[in-house]
């Protein structure tokens, strides 16, 4: 089996007495879509936080296409192809789209810090960026203030910017949260459409959609994961249903 | 709303199209001529005007894009200044060397401490910056053997500009050699906020946390925008060393930091022209008020901060954008925005 893209082990994390992540072990093969769920204060935002390097763990490994990543900093991490979006809209309020996503473009192409040539010369970066908020069905309202947009908008471009930035694994904290159900549609698409070369672990509450969307699931209940598999088996688990489902029969 | 352009047009031309030349900035520059033939009694004024306009916008370009506060910004300036003066003094008055010797060392001295200034923000940026600037005025102020201390520097001569321009009693050559060191860094400065560099500092200001997860280093960012703006007030100090020929401590007081944040925000900071059109306003109100009553003249100065921050929270260039947002489509102010030659009809 080749290496997986994206693995943890024996990974510990404690505030004071609160143990928030013990000994988390995962390997996600290239390529998979992973769901990550368990109820609220489960720890799945704490393992998104370690694994980009927002926090540091107390104990254990963090491999990146077998590389050890546990040292680096986020911003390292993301340019190896670690990258996240945000569970609340984490975006730059006064850019536009257009601006935001080409920001992220000549900062992945080490362009950013060149001042004696405007941004729309670097005609290759724009059209990546249009072609990306093209993709995401923002390309109608790219020269509109981020701050302007809908909100299912600026759920979707959160993850144009994480997309912007080339990623191998993308790891997406609640896309659809806050989006209502009629609107989610576009989440979806947007989602089930991003390239197999990358490799995807999402954390959501929607059932529906992680289990119209994931190829295998990760539960996790208070700091550990209690059981990975297909969603068929986590659907039919006795154990998933106690904590999680609240023993109600699903789907 | 911004701007609407049809998408067909292409994003290229949609940036194109965001650092045209506007007819209200072609107006803006032909106005600053004005002084030569309308008020030529008043050209030191002017080029007063002009060396805080150039202050003001080195200021701009960390705080209204990066977002980075400072309340000490006269430290760099008044570097500038003493680095001209102490040139000068010690027997090189040839300007333009002179200005850009001591560009470079309140650049370095820029450099210096931007490695502490990237890693702090709002607050402690603030304490920061203003423990700094006061200790370079009381270094300043006791190191007379070198600065003049409280009598301030003497013996500052300059030459003749290109050995033909004498600086003048009227302020004739002082204005136009302010106006065009204002308006060759003012191209390099809105060459610098179009291009992607630009970009980044507007994303430090807009969300510092993001940047790092987008991959993005912050730190190398600050440092480089902070030795550039400490650089232009440099320049900014030095041309008004130049122009009166003394230096006193008052380059390097905590008033000139204050009063440079207060034009900054009167103008409007994130907009290239509001330290411009700030300086104009206030340094015009100034001298007026300070002719009306000499004693009490930061009374109606307080009044206009107040009145700008109440009712135009964006400056009085944010207010006028709006002004004009709401206005579009009516086409009252169309043409200010549009370059003559692009409309359509």
């Amino acid at each position: 089996m080749s290496v997986p893209a994206l693995a943890t082990s024996g990974l510990d994390k404690r505030f004071g007495s609160l143990v928030v992540a013990h000994s988390i072990g995962i390997a996600l093969p290239q390529g998979v879509r992973y769901a990550l769920i368990g109820p609220n204060g489960a720890g799945k935002t704490t393992l998104i936080n370690l694994m980009t390097g927002m926090l540091r763990p107390d104990g254990g490994q963090i491999l990146l296409g077998g590389e050890d990543i546990t040292t680096l900093t986020p911003e390292d991490r993301v340019r190896r192809g670690l990258v996240r979006t945000f569970q609340i809209n984490s975006l730059f309020p006064h850019l536009n789209p257009l601006e935001a996503v080409t920001l992220v473009i000549c900062e992945r192409d080490r362009i950013a810090r060149t001042f004696w040539r405007i941004t729309a010369d670097y005609r290759a970066a724009v059209d990546e960026a249009y072609d990306i908020l093209k993709s995401l069905l923002l390309a109608p309202v790219c020269t509109r203030e981020t701050r302007e947009l809908a909100y299912g908008q600026q759920r979707l471009l959160e993850i144009a910017l994480a997309l912007a930035t080339k990623p191998k694994v993308l790891l997406l904290d609640e896309p659809a949260a806050g989006v209502p159900r009629d609107e989610s549609a576009e989440l979806f698409t947007a989602i089930n459409s991003l390239s197999k070369d990358i490799t995807v672990l999402f954390i959501e509450h929607d059932m529906e959609l992680v289990f119209r969307l994931a190829s295998r699931i990760i539960v996790m209940v208070s700091g550990g994961i209690l059981l990975e598999g297909t969603p068929a088996e986590i659907a039919a688990d006795p154990r998933v249903r106690e904590v999680y489902l609240g023993g109600a029969a699903h789907g | 709303m911004t701007a609407v352009y049809p998408s067909d047009a292409g994003p290229q031309a949609y940036l194109q199209s965001q650092i045209r030349w506007r007819t209200a900035e072609i107006l803006f520059w032909l106005a600053t001529l004005l002084p030569f033939v309308a008020t030529p009694n008043y050209l030191s004024l002017a080029s007063q005007i002009a060396i805080t306009a150039l202050f003001a916008l080195s200021l701009d370009l960390i705080l209204g894009y990066a977002g980075i506060v400072s309340l000490g910004h006269a430290a760099f300036f008044g570097f500038g200044a003493y680095a001209a003066g102490l040139i000068s003094k010690h027997g090189w008055g040839e300007p333009l060397s002179g200005l850009v010797l001591s560009g470079i060392a309140a650049g370095l001295l820029g450099y210096a401490v931007s490695f502490v200034i990237a890693r702090f923000r709002h607050l402690a940026l603030i304490m920061l910056t203003l423990g700094f600037g006061l200790l370079l005025l009381e270094l300043a102020n006791s190191a007379s053997s070198i600065t003049g201390g409280a009598d301030g520097l003497q013996g500052v001569k300059t030459w003749p500009l290109l050995g033909m321009f004498k600086f003048d009693l009227y302020g004739f050559t002082a204005y136009w050699y302010a106006l065009i060191v204002l308006f060759l860094l003012f191209l390099v400065s809105r060459r610098l906020i179009n291009s992607p560099f630009g970009l980044s500092l507007r994303g430090i200001r807009e969300n510092a946390v993001r940047m790092r997860a987008i991959g993005a280093e912050s730190r190398p960012h600050i440092r480089m925008i902070y030795t550039i703006s400490a650089t232009m007030a440099g320049i900014a100090g030095a041309i008004l060393t130049q122009t009166t020929e003394t230096v006193s401590l008052g380059v390097l007081d905590f008033q000139r930091s204050a009063d440079l944040l207060v034009i900054l925000i009167l103008g409007g900071a994130g907009r290239l022209y509001g330290g411009l059109i700030g300086a104009i306003i206030y340094m015009i109100a100034r001298d007026w008020f300070s002719g009306v009553n000499p004693q009490y003249w930061y009374f109606p100065i307080g009044v206009l901060l107040i009145a700008v921050v109440l009712f135009l929270p964006n400056g009085i260039l944010g207010g006028i954008a709006q002004l004009i947002d709401t206005a579009r489509g009516r086409r009252w102010f169309g043409w200010l925005v549009s370059p003559p030659w692009r409309r359509r009809a």
